[in-house]
């Protein structure tokens, strides 16, 4: 099923973005490349008006709460904001932020690489089925897995419980592009090291390793923006870091310059990873290429080794997978007489169907004409466009809720707390997976189908209507797909912007679990899993 | 509807950009009416820059297209690639893999009632060998057959210029020869004008009418294939469009030249009257005589490549440097380290030395 290299949809959208300038220099048209390549160029073309106004448009919106949190933070003044920032309490939050962010990176490492190595490269049996299990942890969201521990142990709760159940839902970020990487690296490498007198062990520490670094560290710095970004577990966890302080600041106080503040530096925290992780996926891309396998590795025996491998993935799919799954079965079957409001459930179901869907129209819209340019024209305003619209990819959650809060609150105030100002926060946070699904779908169709049909008489619009779109709808609508699923789930925007009594079923069971009543919270937790596995059950299907 | 489908293009300089190098220097091209040309040049030499001005999805940084009567592409004009009626062929085909073959084939044509449409996609169809093959995929058809699908393609709305990209570099050589003539035989039943660009100097000169030698951004030399293989302008151009045999020689007052292959009529002398000069010879104007023969050099056998259809026999000869290249039909009586005499058959080339392309 996954052979997909890319870790997860902002991966995706980053090593995109790092791809391009590759593109661009080899069809740069200097013409030692075949004639085919030369058709590909794109050389100073401005893009049509018909897909330059829209994205422009989708940029701005994308900038736009980026931009009105920094407006708002320094509203009173730059020396109000310093000192929020400055403050002893701030100071803390960033230890403890940072300290939940290295122990959370470093177990993923641990956990990522070793499967990966224990998955590709050795004779583990069942290692294709291993190889799937330790993917399936993307699906759950992280407030699930706080769910799950606390549910088992109410007293797991602090940093232990939130650094456990990070890690055990985002090491597959590092276990999937280490995996990739292992399987690119050619095997007569380490034959070499071997024929010249390196142990197994010499040879993986001194040949394989150094080439994993790259796939490692853009997995790590995955991890480390999840980690950061995250509110749903340690929020549940009652631990204190950015994200839950400036929930915790905004709900409590009616001043919202600290909150704001906060914001700021969490969102200057999230770039500077955001950044870092584009370059190391740039140089990770240029040591891939050319590489390609010639031929697979032999599989390494493990040996008397090979009942330790076992435990180890059988133990990581056990807390990872099955421990998540099992207490929840046990809720279900456990409290049904005490939580089975089937008509709650349906209602709550069918509400979030609703704004996960409009999310998803809304940001499948936006990202179409942005997703596009990025695939067929090349230049810094592309480009600019392009990075624009992948704001949402630096920005966490309840920023982005806060910033459309303060927006809302002061412009528009008819749509404070109304359905389109959440569905605009999903556009914003989302548009990063649906205009890189489109811009790979896009690349997926020869351009020179589209100067084909310019020579046969199409104008642009024409052209992007009649071949462009239809040769990318399955990937534009995949991509819609994803963007549905991760709307679903999505919690620290919807408990902000959400209609005064709606519930969505993340919601709903945020609010169970925080009040302890984890017979109530299962119903919900079971439905998310359920509802969001329908459409990566048929993304699966379609990839295949 | 003009009366002339010649293209004429002038002076076309192009380069991607600051600090990238000049693609196109200054190329002129004219191709008349219903001629198939063939723009042939080592890769990097600006053809496909060339093919893309002229279909109009680059613009240049000088200088002039015109179709016809029309000029699209010059200084402050520049016509869209959809009003120029100008057909591409690009390389595999590149049919719309979404659409089947005849809505591939009638996709240009506009204003165009349907059964006008089916009748027409049948006539494509028909013209380039796959009549009936209207209600398949793209994917159902092979390689060969996509690519004249592409072509019907481009012909259908009659266009004036019809525009082919190394059309034949994805085909296996064996299916290669029978697409060409199909394709050489629908371009001239429609009477559009062709542009063939190609690296191979075989398919140049076999397939078409016209052959313009690119090199460096600037056509070198632009003749019929006979005439480029016969006199090429250089030895650049007589080494890239086929084998050739370059000799050293001192020109006599009686229009001969002493090489060392002995003595060698010429066709034509070139401008200026020079001494001395390089002599072009093809292989197959040479002949293998017995080592005393009267009037023929001798010379050492130094290696014999055997292709089937003829033989490839390369001979060490006093009084030159490299070995000379000498093509046999027939059976080969030579062996490696006989010895043998080599006699000259025609006229030669005589070329200026100091004409060679890098002084250019």
């Amino acid at each position: 099923m996954p052979n997909t290299p890319r870790a997860a949809p902002r991966s995706a959208g980053a090593s995109a973005l790092a791809s391009a300038p590759a593109e661009a220099s080899a069809a740069a048209g200097r013409g030692r490349f075949r004639t085919f390549h030369a058709f590909r160029t794109r050389t100073g073309r401005r893009p049509p008006l018909v897909l330059l106004v829209p994205a422009c448009v989708a940029a701005l919106f994308a900038l736009l709460p980026l931009g009105y949190l920094a407006v708002r933070a320094l509203e009173r003044g730059p020396g109000y904001a310093w000192d929020v920032v400055a403050d002893a309490r701030t100071l803390h939050l960033l230890g403890r932020s940072l300290g939940l962010t290295a122990v959370v990176v470093a177990a993923s490492l641990v956990l990522g690489i070793s499967l990966a190595w224990l998955t590709v490269r050795t004779a583990l049996p069942g290692a294709r089925a291993w190889s799937v299990l330790a993917t399936l942890p993307l699906a759950v969201p992280s407030y699930v897995a706080a769910f799950a521990w606390l549910s088992a142990e109410p007293s797991v709760a602090g940093f232990g419980g939130a650094a456990l159940a990070l890690t055990l839902v985002s090491f597959p970020y590092v276990h999937l592009p280490v995996a990739a990487a292992l399987r690119g690296i050619d095997p007569a490498q380490e034959e070499a090291s071997r024929s010249l007198g390196h142990g197994p062990s010499a040879t993986f520490l001194r040949v394989t390793l150094p080439q994993l670094r790259p796939a490692a560290a853009g997995g790590g710095l995955l991890v480390a923006l999840y980690v950061l970004s995250d509110f749903g577990a340690v929020s549940l966890m009652r631990y204190d870091t950015f994200t839950r302080a400036i929930h915790t600041s905004y709900r409590a106080s009616f001043d919202r310059t600290p909150a704001a503040a906060l914001s700021v530096v969490l969102v200057v925290m999230t770039v500077a990873l955001v950044a870092a992780e584009t370059r190391t996926r740039g140089r990770a891309g240029h040591a891939r290429t050319g590489t390609g396998t010639a031929r697979p590795a032999v599989p390494l025996p493990l040996g008397r080794y090979r009942p330790l491998a076992l435990l180890w993935c059988g133990a990581v799919a056990a807390v990872a997978v099955v421990f998540p799954l099992g207490t929840l079965a046990y809720w279900l079957t456990a409290g049904s007489s005490a939580a089975w409001d089937l008509g709650g459930l349906a209602d709550t179901a069918w509400a979030t169907l609703g704004v996960a869907a409009a999310g998803a129209a809304l940001t499948t819209v936006l990202a179409l004409p942005v997703g596009v340019i990025a695939a067929r024209h090349r230049g810094r305003g592309a480009r600019l466009l392009e990075q624009a619209a992948y704001a949402g990819h630096a920005l966490p959650g309840i920023t982005v809720a806060l910033s459309l809060v303060f927006f809302a609150v002061r412009y528009a105030y008819p749509l404070y707390q109304q359905l389109p100002l959440l569905v605009c926060a999903y556009a914003v946070l989302f548009l990063p997976v649906a205009v890189a699904a489109t811009r790979a779908a896009v690349l997926q169709a020869p351009p020179v189908l589209e100067d084909v049909a310019r020579s046969l008489g199409r104008r642009p619009w024409q052209v992007l209507r009649e071949v462009t779109v239809p040769l990318a709808a399955p990937g534009v609508a995949a991509g819609a797909a994803l963007t549905f699923v991760v709307c679903m789930k999505e919690l620290p925007a919807t408990l902000l912007l959400r209609p005064t009594g709606m519930d969505t079923l993340a919601t709903r069971l945020w609010t169970e679990t925080g009040a302890g009543s984890f017979a109530a919270a299962a119903p919900y937790a079971a439905a998310l899993i359920l509802l969001a596995a329908v459409p990566s059950y048929l993304l699966g299907r379609h990839r295949t | 509807m003009t009366d002339t489908n010649e293209l004429h293009v002038e002076g076309l300089t192009k380069s991607y950009g600051d600090g990238d190098p000049v693609v196109l220097r200054g190329l002129d091209l004219t191709v008349p009416t219903g001629a198939l040309a063939a723009v042939l040049g080592p890769s990097g030499c600006g053809k496909t820059t060339l093919l893309r001005i002229v279909a109009g999805f680059l613009r240049a940084d000088a200088g002039t297209v015109r179709l016809g009567n029309r000029v699209v592409g010059g200084p402050g004009v520049h016509v869209p690639p959809e009003r120029r009626r100008i057909g591409i062929v690009p390389q595999e085909g590149a049919l719309f893999p979404h659409l089947s073959v005849g809505h591939n084939v009638t996709f240009g044509l506009k204003g165009v009632d349907r059964p006008e449409r089916r009748r027409r996609a049948e006539e494509m169809l028909e013209l380039v060998g796959l009549a009936g093959y209207g209600d398949r995929m793209p994917h159902e058809l092979s390689g060969g057959q996509q690519q004249r699908v592409a072509l019907a393609r481009a012909l259908a709305p009659r266009p004036q210029l019809v525009l082919l990209d190394e059309p034949f570099n994805a085909l296996d050589s064996a299916l290669r020869a029978g697409v060409r003539a199909d394709v050489r035989t629908a371009l001239r039943a429609t009477g559009a004008t062709a542009v063939l660009v190609t690296h191979d100097q075989q398919e140049a000169l076999s397939t078409a009418d016209l052959v313009a030698v690119v090199r460096d951004g600037r056509v070198a030399q632009c003749d019929t294939p006979q005439d480029l293989y016969r006199r090429p302008a250089d030895p650049w151009v007589a080494g890239f469009v086929g084998d050739a045999v370059l000799l050293p020689g001192t020109v006599d007052t009686d229009g001969t030249v002493r090489t060392a292959l002995g003595t060698v009529p010429l066709r034509a002398l070139p401008e200026g009257n020079p001494r001395t000069g390089t002599v072009l010879l093809r292989p197959e104007q040479l002949r293998l005589t017995g080592p005393t023969a009267q009037g023929a050099v001798r010379g050492t056998v130094t290696d014999v490549c055997f292709y089937g259809h003829d033989a490839m026999v390369t001979v060490a000869v006093d009084g030159h440097a490299a070995p000379v290249g000498i093509r046999v039909a027939g059976p080969l009586r030579v062996r490696p380290g006989e010895e043998t005499g080599v006699r000259v058959l025609g006229e030669g080339t005589l070329h200026r030395d100091g004409c060679e392309p890098t002084a250019l």
